[in-house]
């Protein structure tokens, strides 16, 4: 039986990690390889690297720090941010990469994703969707891009269901309301997203506790990407996966 | 034990994973699509990530199909990962009218609509075709159900059973991407390379 997947995300910027609440007020919190190898050894069953550097130099800073992961990392490693071009995404997989997110390209192209798809699989493109309620009275998500500054009037489900259509194998799916919040996932927009689609879902932004990430996959998440909780080193991903197991959720120990 | 690996360049995705794991194992890793390679290599890898007859297509541009068969049929240190375990078969519903190698026979099909696809994540790996068993990480959405005459099989449950490695003297395929499973992933390929000379041909 597949197991439910636990994935710490790196954000890197300038090749250095950081996380930030909402995007800003980022702190350092680490060199990258080595945080990579040990969430492998606490036994994370992915990584995600997030490359939030706003330069051309950063970016090319990121490749070598996505080769110097791949060298000791031995599980599966998503990178997304600054993916503008399908050039981007195939230097990100030839540095190391077994996955690409593909964000606001996406937004601005749609079909990006199946020229990826067409030429490296379904199994390699992951669309990121970063969602806000609609608010003011109005039900739904919105999509929003630019570290949250443009709300789009294109409605957050129906982008998840297009994405899959045009070639996306997977959804890494941001509350833009809750990340950072740590008050827990925005699990009525994972219910939402997981009954319109067929190919796996992340849920992402917002954990802060084991009973979060239950209540993801409960909502139909196939895999919870935290960052905060464990840099900060409150959890592991091994005590995680223990709270997770007796709870009667299926991990990978 | 080999001191070098050829790995089958399929110039997209996994190669770096696959290159990562064998230096890690303290092995030089070499991209290739030669066809004296193919023959000669002590170990060969033939990786896979993309459509079937994508795979395939390659394959056969640079003359590898025959090579690659007869290498695999007379049971010689292969590894074939994801896509490589399934273009052993003769078909897939994939890419409908492509000839695989049809080493083994019968074809690839997809997973059912009941489950979620692609199966991205870990599975369980019973003991057997693959060693002894663990949890190992899958990136597929068509797979292998019926058991290849003549190889040891090890089965995982994604709707239903379906083939997760299967083992043939010096030939070890996987559906699951060793590279990327972790330290099982590289226990695994580790005494697939220290058995795999050892390997009964077929």
């Amino acid at each position: 039986m597949l197991t439910q997947r636990i994935i710490p995300c790196l954000d890197i910027r300038d090749g250095r990690v950081v996380k930030g609440v909402r995007f800003q007020g980022l702190r350092d919190a680490g060199d990258p390889a080595e945080l990579a190898q040990s969430y492998e050894q606490q036994g994370a069953d992915e990584l995600v690297v997030l490359d939030v550097s706003a330069t051309r130099e950063g970016r090319a800073a990121a490749l070598h720090t996505i080769e110097d992961i791949r060298r000791v990392l031995g599980i599966p490693l998503t990178v997304g941010g600054g993916v503008r071009t399908l050039d981007d995404a195939l230097a990100l997989l030839a540095a190391g990469a077994d996955k690409v997110g593909v964000n606001t390209a996406a937004v601005e192209r749609p079909l990006i994703l199946t020229e990826l798809a067409d030429r490296v699989g379904r199994q390699c493109v992951v669309l990121s969707v970063d969602a806000a309620a609609n608010g003011e009275g109005q039900p739904g998500w919105c999509v929003v891009t630019h570290a949250g500054t443009q709300r789009l009037d294109l409605d957050a489900v129906l982008w998840a269901e297009q994405g899959q259509s045009l070639g996306a194998g997977e959804i890494l799916l941001t509350s833009w309301d809750r990340d950072g919040t740590l008050s827990g996932y925005d699990t009525a927009l994972l219910r939402e997203v997981c009954r319109s689609v067929r190919i796996p879902v992340v849920a992402s932004g917002g954990a802060d506790s084991a009973a979060h990430m239950h209540e993801a996959f409960e909502a139909g998440a196939s895999a919870v990407l935290a960052a905060s909780i464990f840099h900060d080193g409150r959890h592991t991903v091994a005590s995680i996966k223990q709270e997770l197991a007796g709870q009667g959720v299926e991990v990978r120990r | 034990m080999p001191r070098e690996v050829a790995i089958i360049d399929t110039s997209v995705a996994n190669n770096a994973s696959v290159r990562a794991l064998f230096e890690r194992l303290g092995l030089q890793a070499r991209l290739t699509c030669d066809v004296e390679d193919a023959i000669e290599a002590d170990a060969l890898v033939l990786p896979g990530v993309g459509a079937f007859g994508a795979g395939m297509g390659l394959l056969d541009e640079c003359g590898l199909r025959e090579p690659i068969r007869e290498r695999v049929a007379q049971g010689r240190p292969t590894l074939c990962v994801c896509l490589g375990l399934q273009m052993l078969f003769e078909q897939s519903e994939e890419s409908p009218g492509v000839t695989g190698l049809g080493v083994c026979a019968g074809g690839v099909t997809e997973f059912p609509n009941s489950v979620v696809r692609p199966q991205f994540g870990w599975n369980l790996v019973p003991a057997g075709a693959a060693d002894d068993g663990g949890y190992a990480y899958f990136a597929n959405t068509y797979r292998v159900t019926q058991a290849p005459e003549g190889w040891d099989v090890s089965w995982s449950e994604h709707g239903g059973r379906f083939v997760a490695a299967m083992r043939r003297g010096g030939v070890l395929a996987c559906q699951f991407h060793p590279e990327l499973s972790g330290a099982y992933g590289a226990k695994l390929v580790d005494s697939w390379l220290r058995t795999a000379e050892v390997g009964t041909p077929c």
